[in-house]
């Protein structure tokens, strides 16, 4: 039986387990819209299609699966370019398709056409414009594939509006043929044997974990190589939910707002494991000058992640749980080694332990005016132990990622790469999509609110309950803060003094809003908003001038950290 | 340091785009790039020539792996290979210098491949340090024009480069 474009297109998505997806209708998607009506699959109605992929991105991050999002030609499709350069950043899978002017009018610069195919090539992993409708399934599940498979990433589809009316008979493959695309899982066996002899060698280790090791299982064999060698455990923004902050062995985040004790621990090591990280400019500071003295074990499915931003002694390219759970095996062949590997970098915890005792990380409580950090401690003490966590990008993502105790994986959904404003109320809808009975709390300041702040609408209509805690200090923050350290004060364009009353925006959407400026109603107005059954804006007028510290001001070494404002 | 790498790409719609835009988005040089079909006309066979440090090539070679429709990258350089460029060059010829234009061409054995009145068109190929050779000889005769392919390069010896 002969099938249109647009319905093979939906029958692949159902084949692929596809339930959720995200989207805005168009004049070249009008197809596939129609015949989403006869479809089982739920599609979410955004109110901008960069906030459908950055949904379509939460629900992967929090869910393992691939997210999908559907957009129009022309400015549906430019307009997801900032979301899907976030999730090509941060490494998540998406199939993002978008309607297309039909293939004789392309490149006639017809009405709604932009060449998307070219403007996201350097941001995906790979992309497609559909020529033929004989082509249509194969791509599509090339697409999934390459999603998910080796580092993961999103796959474009650009689907001209005349393959989606044209016919053919669907026959979704069993398999892909890509003789290009082989990714590395299993690890090199010789690189794993040497790796754990300069693990049991290690005088002063230290593991460095990245967002390669977001999954469970991948989480869980980290841990377990971590406590057979008593090793501590650095996280970057995008790892920290791979091991409880909790953990004894943890260090907390590294880099330019990390802890005192995980930069310090890691200029003075003298062994260095990378796991699934890509040594980004925000963690190492000066290259020179990070750990100077280490060796360094680089473990990545990317070989091109490898060497590239500094030296290393021993690659691994390999699949995370894979590489990590050889290790942990060959680890058990050495038990009495192992052992006398713990005894002897005792010395070491107890020296980082001392660094934790001198410079944990803390701020000034006060009674008389809310403390950013003190809201993030509060949430963290009354939401739910697998409650899912997303921020916008600014200093309460920075206070977030020091302040909230992470236990699980995949309960904390950041922009770390790109740095992208607007990502957590988006993010949290398309989380809380996937799991309807979990808390999702969006804690966001109000510079970053107001950039998918529409998508209020999206979480009353498709009765979302999203808590989000807007930190509001009436400044772009993070900017105000670098602007007051290294630009004598100069506050250019980073006020934003007007008087947004939160509560009656919250109101106007049909959501409940709640604001306090004090610091005893924090606790209460928390509370209150977790017992409310859809989505609630929770308003803390906070300490207009506060700074995330440490900080290593850009360029500086790790342990040149600015320590107090 | 020049090295010159072949690239074996799926020939789909967009892999040349593929490959310039990542060489343009990560600031890596190219000197020279040609690509044709090979004998199999599902496959594209780049030629590049790029320079850079050691750490800039070993991206340049994962990076180009790393490109879902590139099968396979060779970097040729230090290996024992051919390696071919041709030139056509535009070249006054005046009464007195067409006789030392065709005295040049000879000598390189390039061949006059059109004649105008005033001008040779020449054709030359060599490697091309030969066809820079002869572009600098010619120079003072008057170069009106001048295009060259970019070199392509085979190994020497019966082995073959697979899929």
């Amino acid at each position: 039986m002969k099938m249109t474009g647009s319905k093979i297109l939906l029958e692949c998505l159902r084949l692929e387990g596809v339930e959720t997806l995200f989207g805005f209708p168009g004049g070249t998607v009008i197809n596939i819209y129609d015949d989403l009506v006869d479809s089982p699959i739920r599609h979410i109605l955004t109110r901008h299609e960069q906030a459908a992929v950055h949904a379509a991105d939460g629900y992967a991050r929090a869910t393992g699966k691939v997210g999908v999002v559907i957009a129009t030609s022309g400015p549906g499709a430019t307009n997801t370019v900032t979301g899907i350069a976030t999730a090509y950043m941060d490494s998540v899978p998406l199939v993002v398709v978008t309607g297309q002017v039909p293939t004789p009018l392309i490149g006639n610069d017809a009405f709604q056409e932009a060449d998307i195919v070219g403007i996201t090539r350097p941001i995906t992993k790979h992309n497609y414009l559909v020529k033929d409708v004989k082509d249509l399934s194969r791509i599509v599940k090339e697409a999934f594939y390459i999603a998910r498979t080796g580092r993961p990433g999103p796959v474009l589809i650009d689907f001209p509006k005349d393959i989606q009316v044209a016919t053919t008979k669907f026959d979704y493959p069993a398999t892909v043929h890509l003789p290009g695309y082989k990714p590395t899982y299993s690890g090199n066996l010789r690189q794993v044997e040497k790796a754990v002899k300069m693990m049991l060698g290690a005088k002063r280790p230290v593991i460095y974990v990245g967002g390669g090791a977001s999954s469970p299982e991948a989480a869980a064999a980290l841990k377990q190589l971590a406590e057979t060698l008593e090793a501590p455990v650095a996280t970057t923004l995008m790892g920290m939910a791979s091991i409880p902050k909790r953990h004894p062995l943890c260090l907390g985040m590294l880099g330019m707002h990390g802890t005192y004790y995980a930069n310090m621990a890691v200029t003075e090591s003298d062994l260095l494991v990378a796991v699934g990280a890509r040594f980004d400019d925000r963690v190492t500071g000066s290259v020179p000058h990070f750990a100077p003295q280490a060796s360094i074990i680089h473990i990545d499915i990317d070989p091109t992640s490898i060497k590239k931003n500094v030296r290393v002694d021993l690659p691994i390219v390999g699949d995370l749980h894979e590489v990590l759970n050889k290790m942990v095996a060959k680890l058990a062949e050495y038990p009495q080694e192992a052992a006398r590997a713990r005894e002897e970098t005792g010395f070491w915890r107890q020296r980082i332990a001392a660094w934790r005792e001198s410079h944990p990380v803390h701020y000034t409580p006060s009674n008389s005016v809310i403390k950013p950090q003190f809201v993030i401690e509060k949430l963290r003490e009354l939401s739910a132990e697998d409650a899912i966590i997303t921020t916008e990008v600014g200093q309460h993502q920075m206070w977030t990622a020091q302040f909230f105790d992470f236990c699980r994986p995949r309960t904390f959904l950041t922009s770390g790469g790109l740095g992208t404003m607007g990502y957590g109320l988006p993010a949290a809808l398309g989380a809380q999509a996937a799991f309807p009975e979990r808390q999702v709390i969006d804690i966001s300041g109000d510079g970053s609110f107001q950039m998918n702040s529409q998508e209020l609408a999206t979480l009353v209509q498709f009765k979302l309950p999203v808590k989000i805690a807007i930190l509001n200090n009436n400044y772009l923050g993070m900017v105000r803060q670098w602007q007051q350290l290294f630009f004598q004060r100069r506050y250019s364009q980073t006020v934003l003094d007007v008087p947004i009353d939160f509560v009656k925006l919250a109101e106007a959407y049909g959501a409940v809003g709640f604001s306090v400026s004090r610091p005893d109603e924090v606790e209460d107005v928390i509370r209150r908003a977790f017992a409310e059954p859809g989505p609630v804006i929770m308003e803390f007028k906070v300490e207009r001038e506060e700074n995330v510290i440490p900080m290593v001001p850009a360029g500086k070494a790790l342990n040149e950290m600015v320590l107090s404002s | 340091m020049r090295h010159t790498i072949s690239v074996l790409v799926e020939n789909e719609f967009g892999v040349l785009a593929r490959v310039a835009g990542l060489f343009s988005g990560r600031g890596f040089n190219i000197e020279s790039l040609s690509v044709a079909p090979t004998l199999d006309p599902a496959v594209s066979r780049m030629t590049i020539v790029t320079c850079g440090d050691e750490r800039i090539l070993e991206q340049i070679n994962k990076q180009l792996h790393k490109l879902i429709n590139t099968i396979r990258v060779i970097d040729f350089t230090g290996q024992d290979c051919v390696e071919r460029e041709m030139a056509l060059i535009k070249v006054s010829a005046e009464e007195d210098t067409r006789a030392e234009v065709l005295r040049i061409a000879d000598i390189f054995r390039a061949k006059v491949v059109d004649v105008a009145p005033r001008c040779y068109t020449i054709e030359v190929t060599g490697t091309p340090g030969k066809v820079g050779a002869i572009v600098e000889l010619l120079r003072p005769m008057g170069i009106r024009e001048l295009v060259r392919t970019g070199p392509v390069v085979l190994g020497r010896g019966p082995k073959a480069v697979e899929k």
